[in-house]
């Protein structure tokens, strides 16, 4: 009996073996998408047109402007007429444009004096793209306002385990969560589908062999290819992105093993309800991926999605798997902080387990 | 009679697809060591009959056993003693002959060399392409290779659904022959094909449509219980002809089959009158026999039987 089970976990490797595209598109995917998430694809916002309004040239201006033009995250479009404002955010020339008083010298003088704070300078964002619109402010008060504030401003922000905000730190962990489900839940589901429309599993169910072993087998080499792609993944994250990781791998892998079991449940589920690897490719894309890419915050935070969407959020696994390795990768969190997460993820995976061999059936309907 | 002296029992077995019955109250007996023949058109419900006697499915209402089992309560036990060939090719493409056969093997905890002595005949004429992927076969090969995998681990009762639909004439003929030894080592098989000219190689046959049994008998029996006379007629126009004979009264029924029109032929039926008949229309070279009727012949007049 054991050898049976070694010779169905054989076949399924030749299986994956032989689809060399599909084993090519799987081991690959994550390498591109970590690449281009880490590289290209960046949510950093670093290179704001700004033009000025200046009604009278004097010394503060001057060395606003200056210190304007030499900040690397802003490029500095000139100085333009108050009517032509409107006609340059339309066209898309700057996305700011910083309106200095006429008497710009005066107000900053009475300030020095006295304390006296009057409005000396006027941000106008172009808010079409709002990333663009909320950076740039941020970027303008931190370079202008600041500085001629300075004495008044008794905030100091310091932003801890990502101090530059590079947005591969943010990604690492939603791809992770997305792979899984694309290499265990897809790539499953559609195989054992396979089966059931080329006829194969008619003849797998007339003979001894019990119809779970038959999945379980079929779920090996999935998991022995996911490991590998976890693998890729943490090597990638660590030494091609700098990602700290903390001291906790094994924490890491262990979550993301049952992440592996739950999205294998997933997949065995799927493909109790398919009848055509079609409808298994597009429930596993419409009815996995899409949730996953909306709903788990991965690139959307969950606490700015509409109230009705939050409770949904908690139902996508990938949800509860992103949040723990964001703490974990990210923050270098132990366990106790993660365990939450972990719970959640256990408990999902035993529910699906259950109701995907519920609805397993060794009859053809 | 004693259930173990048949290899297959069935009695009142209905089958319904939603609103449409593909089997309706069929009853037949297949004994230990025949080749019992299931004959009948696209549709007739022959695959949907296999499919409950293998036990992936389950009857609407009836009973049927296999090798003394009921397939209903002891599925699990008849699914390892049986042979099962579906109708379309049910093996792995990506995989190699002798892949294939392994892994067929160990499905039922058998290695290919223990029972090589029954497989041997067939798998040996395929064995020199061992290593060549089952996808890239021809389809007399696919199906020697689907053959031996079904027979692999000695089963008792062998169920060959179309065996012969897409393979070549010669193939055909020899896989009957291979049939023929399987039956004459005591294996017990029950074969479909929509091939009215296989039925004589069965030793007894079905002939069921639209999901209800017509007759079952032998092949020998049924073509002598053939009570009408029968003619093939041919001439330079088949078409016109045919029109103008289902305008003849004396004509029962008259079909198109091969060559010749078949003509049954009723009591006041006139040779001399038809041929004089068909000349005066203008069809030319008109040449009319008495034929042997065959199973298509039997299966027709049943049909145009029970339509009446």
């Amino acid at each position: 009996m054991k050898n049976q089970f070694l010779q169905f976990v054989k076949k399924e490797t030749l299986h994956i073996l032989r689809d060399s595209r599909t084993m090519l598109i799987a081991l690959l995917m994550p390498v591109a998408q970590i690449l281009l998430f880490g590289f290209a694809v960046s949510t950093e916002i670093n290179n704001i047109n700004v033009a000025v309004v200046v009604p009278q040239w004097c010394e503060g201006v001057r060395q606003s402007v200056e210190r304007l033009s030499a900040n690397p995250y802003i490029t500095y479009k000139g100085d333009i007429a108050p009517d032509e404002i409107d006609q340059n955010l339309r066209s898309g020339n700057v996305d700011a444009i910083v309106v200095f008083t006429h008497d710009f010298e005066k107000i900053m003088n009475e300030w020095r004096r006295n304390g006296v704070s009057k409005s000396a300078m006027q941000f106008i964002m172009d808010a079409s793209n709002t990333n663009i619109a909320q950076a740039g402010t941020g970027y303008l008060t931190n370079i202008l306002a600041s500085d001629v504030m300075a004495a008044s401003s008794m905030v100091e922000t310091h932003m801890l385990f990502n101090p530059q905000l590079k947005s591969a730190f943010n990604f690492v962990p939603g791809i992770m969560g997305m792979i899984f489900i694309l290499i265990c839940a897809l790539l499953t589901s559609v195989s054992i589908v396979r089966e059931k429309e080329t006829g194969t599993m008619d003849v797998l169910l007339v003979s001894p062999v019990r119809p779970l072993r038959i999945i379980l087998a079929k779920m090996v080499p999935y998991f022995g290819l996911s490991c590998i792609n976890l693998t890729t993944i943490l090597l990638l994250a660590r030494f091609v992105l700098g990602i700290p990781m903390g001291s906790n791998l094994w924490i890491v892998i262990l979550v993301s093993l049952v992440y592996l079991a739950l999205a294998l449940s997933l997949g065995l589920l799927v493909s109790t309800i398919a009848k055509k690897q079609v409808v298994a490719l597009l429930i596993s894309a419409a009815v996995m991926l899409l949730p996953i890419v909306m709903l788990s915050g991965m690139l959307f935070p969950i606490e700015n999605m509409p109230s009705v969407l939050q409770p949904l959020s908690a139902i996508v696994p990938a949800r509860w798997y992103i949040d723990a390795m964001r703490k974990l990768l990210i923050q270098g969190a132990s366990f106790p902080l993660i365990l939450k997460d972990f719970l959640i993820l256990i408990i999902m995976t035993i529910l699906l387990l259950a109701v995907a061999l519920k609805k397993f059936n060794d009859k053809l309907e | 009679m004693n259930t173990s002296t048949l290899a297959i029992k069935v009695s009142g077995i209905s089958k319904s697809y939603g609103s449409v019955k593909a089997l309706d109250n069929i009853s037949l007996d297949v004994r230990r060591g025949e080749i019992f023949g299931l004959i009948g058109p696209d549709g007739a419900g022959k695959t949907t009959l296999f499919k409950i006697l293998v036990t992936l499915l389950n009857a609407d209402s009836g009973l049927a056993q296999v090798d003394g089992l009921d397939v209903q309560k002891d599925y699990k036990k008849i699914r390892s003693r049986v042979g099962y060939m579906p109708g379309k090719f049910s093996l792995y493409p990506d995989l190699t002959i002798r892949e294939n056969m392994e892994f067929f093997a160990s499905l039922f905890g058998v290695t290919v060399e223990q029972n090589y002595d029954l497989v041997a005949p067939i798998y040996s004429q395929i064995e020199k392409f061992s290593n060549r992927r089952a996808g890239r076969l021809s389809g007399g090969m696919k199906q020697k290779l689907a053959l031996s995998c079904a027979l692999i681990h000695k089963p008792s009762v062998l169920f060959l659904d179309e065996p012969t639909t897409g393979v070549d004439a010669v193939s055909r003929s020899e896989f009957w022959d291979m049939l023929f030894n399987l039956k004459e080592q005591g294996l017990s098989i029950l074969v479909s094909t929509p091939y009215m000219d296989e039925a004589s190689r069965c030793d007894r046959i079905a002939l069921i449509n639209n999901g209800h049994v017509l007759d079952i008998d032998t092949p020998q029996n049924m073509v002598d219980n053939y009570d009408a006379p029968l003619y093939g007629v041919k001439c330079d126009n088949m078409y016109e002809m045919l029109k103008k004979l289902r305008k003849v009264e004396s004509i029962a029924n008259c079909y198109t089959t091969g060559e010749y029109h078949h003509i049954v032929a009723s009591k006041e039926f006139d040779v001399e009158r038809l041929i004089q008949d068909l000349t005066d229309n203008g069809l030319k070279n008109i040449e009319l026999k008495a034929v042997i009727p065959d199973i298509e012949d039997v299966f027709i007049k049943l049909l145009s039987n029970e339509q009446q």
